[in-house]
């Protein structure tokens, strides 16, 4: 037996665009994903979120760049069972039963772990029998994930997994999900609330307009909104130099107003108001809202064209 | 307890057949056979028409190498078949609609075995419904023809469900969803009188004629009935050819356009 221990990473996606016509939904993204790693991919709707999960299960083609998962083709990993996904919504047939659902999925890998199994860990055993069409949102939902998971997949990429589910389902849902990735599945979810990525994930991706704008641990993530934001009046200000003030991360200028998102705004306050003319100086601090919002909005990604 | 063991891609196998399995076969079949709507169309419906037309006056005339009641016969066995078949090759667009191709492009299955297996559900239930057809026939006791040809007629019009298939699923993409059926239904019975399926046209030098030899059901029937009529204009092999092509090529490229935005 050899002993290497060198992992391939689950997911590895490098200077992936994305154009549909004259849309660039996708503007190139960088991103690596070892295995075992839980993470959220988090971003506004319409931020290129689905788009990139397209390109990971090779629903999708990139229009430049490469993606590879567990060192394979996207449809060569799905050929062997390596990668799952579980999608919010459709995805079913109403006319046949939930056992025939899993038993159908099942035939069509190599090698899947045993339907009665798979069942029983979904706790859809009970109604194995009964018609989709007559299964409840929750039943369908338990469905989808026991077909997920029939191929014992490397990866698994959920769209807004708990979705509709209470508090309690949602702590269930979530243990079950980091016991499999102690065994090293990797799984990726995507959500746009920004709660729930810093809760359940070990790693947070923001995405806006096509790029990350950020990447990191929920605190890394959280240390960005803890920043605070200086606001004063200072006529004719000169942006190139309040941009240099150590800390600064942006700056706005409205008007004779200029706002100044800063970690450290004790510096920023001690600058203005020995250095310039700045007067009305105001500091708040930033939610975690505020900082989400900050990362992928309009003002962001103006200054990152510009 | 060991901690996180790295998953070895290698150790991963590809299914043979690009995911063809008879799991997924036998499923399918008995979906299509507890389908209401299926059963009607497939058992009941051409057998219907054949008993209330086959015994109608004239029914004892020769008609090639058999009788009137084996030509039509014959005739409605095409039609149920071709029914069944479009019926069934609509709901692969009706599939799509649900999402359920999207599941399914997340499992080894191949797209093409995908096409294949509906094709052989769409082969088996035609199958299926000129059997029934041809019982109806046997026991009614009116057609008379050799066995032989009786047998090459029944194989005949289970091939020919192949363009009416493929118009089910050309049909199933223009259409989306239970309204396909609704066309579906009324078209093929406007075709198959067009078609010369349902009422002979004797008058070889009508309008109605000359369109009715530029509609999809008109070839496939002379084929179907050559062995019976001992005739075979090259006109109707070339509808036959025609029409597959167009269909073949309609759902290929509605198939196409739709995979860009699974």
């Amino acid at each position: 037996m050899t002993t290497t221990t060198t992992t391939v990473a689950a997911v590895s996606l490098s200077g992936v665009t994305k154009e549909f016509g004259s849309v660039h939904a996708v503007r190139g993204i960088d991103l690596e994903l070892q295995q075992g790693e839980i993470v959220a991919f988090l971003g506004p709707n319409g931020a290129g979120k689905t788009t990139t999960i397209d390109m990971m299960l090779g629903l999708s083609v990139p229009t430049s760049g490469t993606a590879t998962v567990l060192g394979l083709e996207p449809r060569q990993a799905i050929a062997r069972g390596l990668v799952s996904a579980v999608m919010q919504t459709g995805g079913l047939i109403k006319d046949l039963t939930v056992r025939e659902t899993v038993q159908y999925t099942a035939s069509l890998f190599a090698d899947t772990r045993p339907v009665d199994e798979v069942l029983e860990n979904a706790g859809i055993t009970a109604i194995a029998d009964r018609k989709v069409a007559k299964c409840s949102g929750g039943e369908q939902q338990r469905l989808r994930f026991a077909m997920a998971l029939l191929s014992d997949p490397a990866l698994l990429l959920l769209d807004e997994p708990t979705t509709g589910m209470d508090v309690e389902g949602r702590r269930t849902f979530w243990s079950a999900i980091r016991r499999d990735a102690v065994r090293g599945r990797t799984v990726l979810f995507a959500t746009h609330y920004l709660e729930e990525a810093d809760q359940y994930a070990d790693r947070i991706v923001l995405i806006s307009r096509g790029r990350v704008v950020a990447d990191g641990t929920g605190s890394e993530i959280r240390a960005l909104a803890a920043g605070r934001s200086v606001r004063a009046t200072l006529p004719g200000a000169d942006t190139g130099r309040l941009a240099a003030i150590g800390g600064v991360d942006g700056v706005e200028v409205r008007g004779d107003i200029v706002v100044l998102h800063a970690k450290d705004s004790d510096a920023v306050a001690r600058y203005l108001l020995t250095e310039t003319n700045a007067r009305d100086l105001e500091i708040t601090s930033r939610g975690l809202e505020d900082a989400f919002l900050s990362l992928t909005g309009p003002t962001n990604d103006a200054g990152d064209d510009q | 307890m060991t901690t996180t063991p790295a998953i070895d891609p290698a150790m991963r196998r590809v299914p043979p057949y690009g995911g063809f399995n008879r799991t997924v076969l036998a499923i399918e079949l008995k979906r299509m056979l507890r389908n209401r709507r299926t059963i009607f169309f497939t058992l009941v419906f051409p057998a219907a028409l054949f008993f209330s037309f086959g015994g109608s006056s004239g029914w004892d005339d020769e008609a090639g190498h058999g009788n009137v009641a084996a030509y039509i016969m014959v005739s409605m066995a095409l039609y149920g078949a071709a029914l069944t078949a479009a019926s069934t090759g609509a709901m692969v667009a009706m599939e799509r609609a649900m999402g359920w191709s999207r599941q399914l492009r997340l499992t080894p299955l191949k797209p093409v075995v995908y096409i294949s297996i509906k094709a052989l559900v769409a082969l088996f239930m035609g199958a299926i419904a000129v059997t029934v057809v041809n019982i109806a026939g046997v026991v009614q006791g009116k057609p008379d023809m050799p066995v032989g040809i009786w047998v090459a007629c029944a194989a005949l019009g289970v091939l020919c469900t192949f363009v009416f298939a493929a118009l089910g699923v050309f049909v199933g993409y223009l259409v989306p969803g239970e309204n396909a059926m609704q066309i579906l239904g009324p078209g093929l019975a406007v075709l198959a009188f067009l078609g010369n399926v349902f009422i002979p046209i004797d008058d070889h030098t009508s309008l109605i004629w000359h369109i009715a030899q530029w509609t999809p059901m008109f070839g496939v029937a002379e084929i179907t009935r050559a062995p019976l009529t001992g005739e075979l204009p090259w006109y109707a092999v070339v509808n036959a050819l025609g029409w597959l092509a167009i269909f073949v090529t309609g759902a290929a490229w509605r198939m196409s356009k739709d995979t860009a935005r699974v």
